[in-house]
Order: C-alpha cells, then structure tokens, then sequence
C-alpha cells in the first residue's frame, strides 16, 4: 500500500469531516491502527479543524460546564448507564422497619388499653373509699352530737325497762330541757316483725296521757339504733309500743314493750 | 491522560472526563454552532443542549464510525441546521448572509481576538473563496462527497483533492 498516494488522495480529510460511509470509516480506522504515518496525519487534520472552528466561535466564550451539570445529573437518573442489580438493601431495611414500627404500634397499643383499664378500676376504688369516707364522716358528726348530748349536765338518762311481752327488751332516753330533744337508744330492743315499727311515747301519769315523739322506723342490728326526736313535752315517762308500719294515733298497750319513768 | 481513556472515563459515566472533554472541544462546538447560525446567544443555548445531548448519548459513540471529534461534529451541525429550520430562527433571521464565514470575520476583527486562539482571519488567509464553500459544506453543513459533487457541480474525485488542498492550506496558516 501507498500510504503516501493514500493520504493524497484526500480521502483522510473526508474522514474528519465524517462524510464518509461505514465501510470506507472502518477501512481508514484500520489502516490508521495499522500505519502510524495514517495516524498521524488525520491528528494534523483534526488539528487543523480544531483550530478553523475555535477561531469561527470568535468572541464568544462557551457556557459555563455548571449550566451543563444540572441537565447531566437530571439526564443520570433518567438513562442508568449500567444497569446494576443489587441486592435491595434499602428496601429490606424499610419493610423490616416498617414491621417493627408496626408491632411496636400494636404493643403500645395493647399497653394503653391496660392502663386505661387500670384507670377506670382505679377510679373506681376512689369513688368507694371517698363514699365510705363520707359515710363515716357523717358517722362520726352523729356520734359526736350524741356524745355531746350525753356529756351534757342538763341530759337525763331515763331507763326503759322489758315489759310483759318482751321482758328481756331494754331502751335508753337521753332527754335534754334545754335543746328540748330525745335520743333514744335501741339497743335492746328486738327486730321488729314485718309491717310493724316501733313508735315512742311521752306520757304524763295522772292522768294518763300518751303523745307520740315519732315512729322508730328500720330498728335492727343492720338498722339504726340511735334517733333523735324534739321532745317539747313535760314528761314523766316514756314508753315504747309496737304498732303497724307508720305508727298510730294512739298507743297500743297490748304491745308495750318497755318503759320507764323519767324521776330518779 | 490521553484523549481515548477520557473516552472510555466519559463513556462509564465519569462527569470529570466529561468536563475535561467538554474545556477540549467546547469552544470548537460552539464555533461551528455559531458558523451555522449566525446568532450569539442562540448558538451558546445550542452549545448547551448539544453537550446535555452528547452526555445522554455517551454509550452511542464508538471508535468505527469515526473520530471523537467528528461525532461532537455531527450533533452539533444537526442540532444547529435543526434550530436554523425552526420557525422561530426564520422569523429572526432574514436575511441571512451567504458569504461563508464572513459574517464571523467582520464580528471577529471587531472584537480583540483572545491571546491563546488564532484569529479566523490567519486561519483562513489566503483561503479562495471555492475553499471557504466547500469547507462550508463539508465540515459545518454535513454533506457527503456525492452530495458536495452535486451541489457544486464537480467530479467527485475533484472534492477530495480540492478539499485536501484547501485544509493544507489552513494547516500551513496554523503550521500543522
């Protein structure tokens, strides 16, 4: 091969100028690999264009590669150059994440659900005491107030003694002139049948004369024990009769169950 | 490093190769963009795409169909000749100037040329006028040797050697 009638030819120029077709391109690219001369000279070619068209940009200067970039990176994402097939760490990671997060939710879940539970049990239990705490303070104030009437000088104890139709019942009066009111003591007094409340008397002897203080309603052990009742009366004696539900206008004596005098 | 492992670099993705390939033939791309159309700002704007449109089609290029720089060519005449055929180009040009290269010279001589560039006008000195058309069409236009033969009505055989002797004439002006 002529390498110098080669390169004469021109053929080289067109070459840079990629006016010709495949076939002859590969051709030259052969002989270029195969004949350094060949190679040399399509450099001095280039060169040659490279001046002819750095010159023809005249004053302008070429844009920033910055203003490239940006289109380059966008471009990156867009078209993967090599496709990798990598294990999906990241996405193993997220599910497994996400299940743990799950489960925790459910725990948390689970977790307030008992403690709202143990809130309302709780609030419960508050309730309770504060009732029972009420209950007993109500207690207490009743108890005082009695006490108070007792250690009173001006209260006298009047004992009821059993009568003929319950000789073992007993009954206490605290009676005080001056506040003109009664307590009167159950104690002793047996539960009375169904439909039938026991009912206090003041009696004044001569003659004989019963006004009611009020009916004694719910004695028992479970019951209360302790009533206060006004007592404006002068009495000489009070008496303790069982009559039905409610009370009666006048006693029955049939059913006295105790009674005693208010003298010494 | 030389130009063919920049390639390869370029080719795998490297933005680094790409940006000593784009300080390489940035200036030369916009030069023949600006030849085509005649337009500062847009030629710098076709200048950006071409190269966005180089990065996109790295993996296209391969060393059988021809010279690295003949590729860059080639995306940049198509791209500038696309923009020229646009409506919006028409409407803004003209009256465009047939004189091959003129246009530049006048706008370069005007401008001081930069210090590590050669002006156009000692590029192209003593260059006749049948060189600058055939320059023209060859390395700006894209035509083929039929296509050139045809246009200017020459044997084929003619536009090789007329062509060979028109760049030894611009290697001579750059000593090449």
């Amino acid at each position: 091969m002529d390498i110098e009638k080669y390169i004469a030819s021109g053929i080289l120029e067109l070459y840079v100028a990629g006016s010709l077709s495949e076939s002859e391109n590969l051709e030259v690219l052969h002989n270029a690999q195969q004949y350094p001369r060949i190679q040399e000279e399509i450099e001095k070619i280039e060169q040659a264009l490279l001046q002819l068209t750095e010159a023809s940009s005249g004053s302008l200067k070429k844009p920033a590669f910055e203003t490239i970039i940006p289109n380059v990176q966008e471009s990156e994402k867009v078209i993967p150059l090599k496709p990798e097939h990598k294990t999906p760490w990241g996405t193993y990671v997220g599910w497994a994440a996400a299940l743990f997060f799950g489960v925790g939710l459910f725990w948390f879940y689970n977790q307030n659900q008992d403690l709202e539970n143990t809130i309302q049990v709780t609030k419960q239990n508050i309730k309770i005491l504060n009732d029972t705490v009420s209950a007993l303070e109500t207690a207490v104030t009743d108890t005082q107030k009695v006490l108070q009437m007792l250690r009173d000088q001006n209260t006298k104890v009047v004992d009821l003694g059993g009568q003929t139709v319950a000789p073992e019942a007993y009954a206490k009066v605290y009676w005080n002139q001056d506040t003109q009111k009664v307590i009167v003591d159950t104690q002793g007094l047996p539960e009375p049948p169904d439909g039938y409340d026991y009912q206090i008397w003041s009696l004044t002897l001569e003659p004989l004369t019963p006004t009611s203080l009020g009916v004694l309603s719910d004695v028992g052990q479970d019951g209360e024990q302790l009533f206060e009742l006004p007592n404006t009366n002068a009495s000489e004696a009070f008496g303790i009769t069982l009559e039905p539900d409610g009370g009666s206008e006048t006693p029955t004596l049939e059913q006295l169950y105790t009674l005693g005098t208010t003298a010494p | 490093m030389d130009t063919n492992t920049l390639i390869t670099q370029f080719q795998n993705g490297s933005v680094q190769a790409f940006e000593k390939l784009y300080e390489m033939y940035g200036q030369n791309i916009l030069g023949v963009i600006n030849v085509i159309l005649k337009d500062e700002v847009r030629s710098q704007e076709i200048c950006q795409d071409v190269f966005v449109k180089v990065w996109k089609n790295a993996s296209q290029y391969n060393a059988s169909k021809g010279r690295f720089f003949t590729w860059l060519l080639n995306i940049a005449r198509n791209a500038a000749i696309d923009e020229l055929r646009s409506k919006s180009h028409k409407q803004q040009q003209k009256n465009l100037s047939t004189d091959y290269f003129v246009d530049i010279l006048e706008t370069e001589e005007a401008d001081t040329p930069s210090l590590d560039s050669i002006g156009l006008s000692k590029v192209l000195n003593g260059l006749k006028d049948k060189c600058r058309e055939i320059i023209s069409l060859l390395y700006f236009k894209g035509y083929t040797q039929k296509e050139v033969s045809e246009t200017l009505d020459i044997p084929l055989g003619t536009v090789k050697t007329r062509n060979r002797n028109c760049i030894a004439q611009i290697r001579k002006n750059c000593d090449l």
